[in-house]
């Protein structure tokens, strides 16, 4: 464990005074130039980045609404300046939404308004020097894009625009978050985040086969790469490889095998996760994405189904039809794409699954609301059915659950702390911190229902909480996949092999 | 028509013409410049009716604000208090724009006197919460204080001629009603209203390159305009395709 001292567990989520600059030197380890260049961006910072940085912020304004109108009319009431964990954490004024966002919106007013252009400072105009830009880095990378400030400003500000911005600009200027990119070249040519090639997939997958085989004797198979499936499951590669994601993946495949579908993995689109997102390019968002489209018509599927992951649900279910659609050459009968979630819950509504609730009995559950999946995304038909789907689910293969305090869940989720492109080594600080308004929470239901599995749906939630739970003294065995808990409610070998 | 009479009108088309093409510039910059993706933050409705229904909460009562703590409660009490009191202090000065006045706006007199009161007395709280509060002093910027002021001196001006400084009703409505039917006259014989009228063109032409322009912004704002139905309908923009 590094050496980083968390936060006291109280149970109260408490507003600090203002610390300006306590957590200025959390900044992200910047790509090689090498790496840089692979992904068509400038190797480094040049002597005129100053040019280039106008120049992209001057496209960027142009092609996002969102940041052309949020960068104008915000009046900084202040709303969101405790909504957001990094602020509750650490105190750092720049975590506030507003006042990061200022960091973009002082150098907007400078070179981009007539009155910055003419009153300079008296107009909240600032120049952009080499220790602006170095605010830059440390703060548009202390930001999870999360969306929570977004839900609580009068406009519906979303900080994570103008982040995301920020990290296209950033990165059009050489200073790119390593840990980032490593993962989008590596998705972009291996099919996945972690870079694994298809037969170490395939070990993963054969080992969880025996593996279920020992436990309950039944014959589940985890299929990859077969043509002419009705379904192709696309999941984040953490479930390949990474405890406890890897529990979940047990569970998608004993929920088909009980279903009796065919299904698939595909080797080519690996991976469900695209870290695009996170540093707001369009075009790396679209090529990663792009993988799963071609890869559902060269195995000539029906449909769609996501595994466990927030923000690759977001990608998949708000932006994929944009971005690679459309799904025409799917069946239309299904939505494409579907959340694993919404699947699984489907089968049990429809009393396909046999489930045995009391194997989950050790358990006391709750569930986090992963940011993208709440408050970007949807599941089921009605707005807001991603909060009540997963619960549901839960509750049918559960007998123990309870929920955290209201105001920390649903819409108004704090996020893990590592969301965004957050989730790296080098950030283990604000990681740490930034988790400290969920494990409040958490806390509060501990004491109160003795709360020992922590129910995720999102792979960077799990790697993080997994982490992060010993800072708190927290057994990190208690962080768990839906699916997990699917897996070991239900009851095989009651279906014969389709 | 002496000097200062010349001045004010010309002032005043000017202002006008600066609001109307600086207002106008942005809405239509706002218009052009595509959204690319569906960033609704959601739950969001499925439909435009159904945006129209989240749309209308937020601009007639800043439900978003509703949401927030203590700080955001005072907010919510000077901030809506401020934008009703205005706008019932404007639809009191119609009578100064229309003639024959209209029975409602006769009506709207007296409450438009109250809100003339409050009015003052809510910028107070904007103002005041802005230095109590350390975040809040944090993220201030000269602008926000000095929108502030320049409001409340327009107020306070007004109070001032309502009650202290009375200044020739006839006089005003003529100069006014010139204004408007492009047939200037010359200005009421009072200071302190020439200080009132300045302030308020000055408003006028500050607007559009401010923070004001949120008026415009909040009914497209896309994380709040957009509909939730990506899977069903495929969103498309030009550059984006």
């Amino acid at each position: 464990m590094a050496d980083v001292k968390a936060p006291e567990l109280t149970g109260r989520i408490e507003v600090p005074k203002v610390k300006p600059g306590a957590s200025m030197d959390q900044k992200p380890t910047l790509a090689k130039p090498d790496l840089m260049t692979k992904l068509g961006f400038l190797p480094e910072k040049t002597p005129d980045w100053r040019e280039k940085f106008l120049e992209k912020m001057a496209e960027v304004i142009k092609k996002y609404r969102s940041v052309r109108i949020f960068l104008d009319i915000c009046v900084r009431c202040g709303a969101c300046t405790d909504k957001c964990h990094y602020f509750l954490s650490t105190g750092d004024p720049r975590n506030m939404p507003v006042y990061r966002q200022e960091l973009m919106r002082s150098v907007y007013r400078r070179y981009f308004t007539k009155s910055g252009k003419v009153f300079r400072k008296l107009a909240g105009a600032q120049d952009l020097t080499e220790e602006l830009l170095k605010q830059w880095v440390s703060y548009f990378y202390q930001c999870s894009e999360c969306r929570r400030c977004s839900v609580f400003c009068p406009y519906g500000i979303d900080t994570a625009e103008i982040t995301m911005a920020a990290r296209e600009i950033l990165d059009s200027i050489g200073l790119g978050s390593k840990y980032a990119l490593e993962i989008i070249h590596k998705a972009e040519t291996i099919g996945n985040n972690l870079g694994m090639p298809g037969p170490a997939i395939r070990n993963t997958l054969d080992f969880v086969e025996e593996d279920i085989k020992e436990l309950t004797g039944a014959d589940v198979k985890l299929p990859m790469d077969v043509e002419g499936a009705d379904i192709l499951l696309v999941t984040p590669s953490a479930d390949f490889f990474a405890v406890p994601h890897i529990e979940s993946l047990a569970g998608y495949a004993k929920v088909f095998h009980q279903a009796g579908a065919s299904w698939t993995l595909s080797s080519y689109a690996s991976e469900g996760g695209n870290f695009g997102l996170f540093i707001g390019s369009y075009d790396h968002m679209k090529t990663i994405n792009k993988r799963i489209w071609d890869a559902a018509r060269q195995l000539k599927v029906k449909r769609v189904i996501a595994g466990e992951c927030g923000h690759a649900w977001r990608i998949l279910y708000s932006f994929s039809n944009t971005l690679n659609g459309p799904f025409d050459f799917l069946d239309p009968k299904y939505k494409n794409p579907t959340h694993i979630c919404e699947y699984t819950l489907d089968l049990v509504k429809k009393g396909a699954l046999k489930l045995d609730k009391t194997a989950n009995d050790q358990f006391s559950v709750t569930f986090h609301d992963s940011c993208n999946v709440a408050r970007a995304s949807r599941m089921g038909n009605t707005p807001g059915d991603q909060f009540t789907i997963p619960r549901e689910l839960i509750n049918a293969v559960a007998n123990k659950y309870v929920d955290m305090p209201a105001e920390t869940i649903g819409l108004r989720t704090f996020c893990c702390g590592g969301g965004g492109g957050v989730l790296t080594d080098e950030l283990i600080d604000i990681r740490v911190k930034g988790a400290m308004p969920r494990m409040q929470a958490l806390k509060t239901v501990k004491d109160s229902h003795g709360v020992n599995f922590f129910a995720l749906i999102c792979a960077i939630c799990k790697a993080q909480f997994y982490k992060i739970f010993p800072y708190y003294g927290i057994d990190m065995d208690e962080v768990g996949g839906i699916h997990q808990l699917v897996s070991n409610a239900i009851v095989l070998g009651a279906k014969k092999e389709t | 028509m002496e000097g200062l009479g010349i001045v004010f009108n010309l002032l005043a088309y000017v202002a006008a013409a600066i609001f109307v093409l600086g207002f106008f510039s942005k809405v239509v910059a706002y218009f052009k410049t595509p959204s690319p993706l569906k960033i609704p933050v959601t739950p969001a409705p499925k439909s435009s009716a159904g945006v129209v229904i989240r749309l209308i909460p937020e601009i007639l009562f800043f439900r978003s604000l509703l949401r927030g703590g203590t700080a955001e409660k005072i907010l919510w009490l000077g901030g809506w208090l401020f934008h009703v009191s205005f706008l019932l202090i404007i639809l009191r000065h119609l009578r100064y724009f229309i003639y024959p006045v209209p029975e409602w706006i006769m009506f709207m007199q007296q409450i438009g006197i109250w809100a003339a009161w409050v009015f003052p007395l809510t910028l107070l709280i904007l103002i005041a919460r802005r230095f109590l509060n350390d975040r809040f002093a944090t993220i201030s910027l000269f602008q926000d204080y000095f929108v502030l002021i320049l409001i409340i001196s327009i107020g306070t001006t007004g109070l001032l001629l309502k009650y202290f400084v009375r200044t020739n009703l006839v006089d005003v409505k003529a100069f006014i009603l010139g204004l408007l039917t492009l047939n200037p006259t010359t200005v009421p014989d009072s200071p302190l209203f020439l200080i009132h009228f300045g302030l308020i063109l000055f408003l006028l032409v500050y607007f559009p390159f401010s923070k004001l322009m949120h008026a415009w912004g909040v009914l497209m704002s896309p994380t709040r305009m957009q509909t939730d139905n990506p899977r069903e309908v495929r969103h498309v923009t030009p550059w984006a395709e």
